[in-house]
């Protein structure tokens, strides 16, 4: 566990959480990602400029950041094919499944939703295995 | 603003967290090997801080910008929702990137990022034109 950062990974955690409140709080939406990304491209209701305006806020904060500590690190290991299967299978997936990380994960659970503890366990077994494939077989 | 402000802090912590780094992810993903547990703090913190406040703001009448909350109204637990999941799983085991951090990591123009962002983008629209009518 030499890569193990808790202290950071609390910071940033308690940040993803206050954005996620704030959205709540605000604009009485819910901050996941992959709904955010997909409704900006495709509206069907009123909001497409809450919806740019907070990637645009992501998008920032990924920049100050990146400022701020000279550059965000970046180390990936799939080939170029591997990471395009890997980037449609999580667009398609998160829209299938109705949300990512951010939408069941930190807002759904916080809304005691049944269907994103499901889907939360679902993706996250399914890296667990996936990685494990990759690695140890 | 609020919402720009939203995003911005949501940004802030993915890259703070390091979930903007692949190597990061698939390194608290592969629990049989050098396992990094800092993703579990992540989510603990972040839960830490939605439960308590989504418990007390959808306890309000309307939010403080808005008329009215927009909460998801399907709360079917089918066979799509895990599906739809497990292939998020399987292509977040292979690039090491969840929707969020790979478009907070956009900013380092690396070559994989943008063709991850992309490629998620076109499975987002490959799933509106087949799935959705």
């Amino acid at each position: 566990m030499e890569n193990f950062t808790p202290i950071s990974a609390i910071m940033g955690g308690l940040l993803i959480g206050t954005g996620a409140m704030l959205t709540l709080w605000t604009n009485g939406r819910i901050a996941g990602i992959s709904g955010i990304l997909s409704g900006a491209m495709f509206p069907k209701q009123q909001g497409t400029l809450w919806r740019l305006l907070f990637i645009a806020g992501l998008l920032l904060g990924g920049a100050v950041s990146a400022i701020a500590s000279g550059g965000l690190e970046v180390i990936t290991q799939a080939s170029p094919l591997m990471t395009v299967i890997a980037g449609l299978l999580v667009g398609f997936g998160t829209r299938m499944g109705s949300g990512c990380t951010s939408g069941h994960g930190i807002c759904g659970i916080a809304r005691f939703s049944q269907p994103s503890f499901v889907a939360t366990g679902t993706f996250m077994l399914a890296g667990f295995i996936t990685v494990y494939l990759e690695r140890h077989v | 603003m609020a919402i720009a402000t939203s995003g911005f802090l949501f940004g802030l912590g993915l890259a703070i967290s390091g979930m903007t780094n692949p190597a990061k992810v698939v390194g608290f993903l592969d629990i049989a090997g050098d396992w990094d547990p800092s993703l579990i703090l992540v989510m603990v913190a972040g839960l830490g801080v939605s439960v308590p406040s989504f418990h007390f703001i959808l306890k309000q009448k309307q939010p403080l910008l808005t008329k009215q909350f927009f909460l998801p109204t399907r709360n079917d637990l089918d066979g799509k929702l895990i599906t739809g999941a497990a292939l998020f799983g399987v292509g977040w085991g292979i690039g090491g990137y969840c929707p969020g951090p790979a478009l907070a990591a956009l900013v380092s123009l690396n070559t994989n990022v943008i063709l991850f962002c992309g490629a998620m983008l076109a499975g987002m629209v490959i799933h509106h034109f087949l799935m959705e009518k």
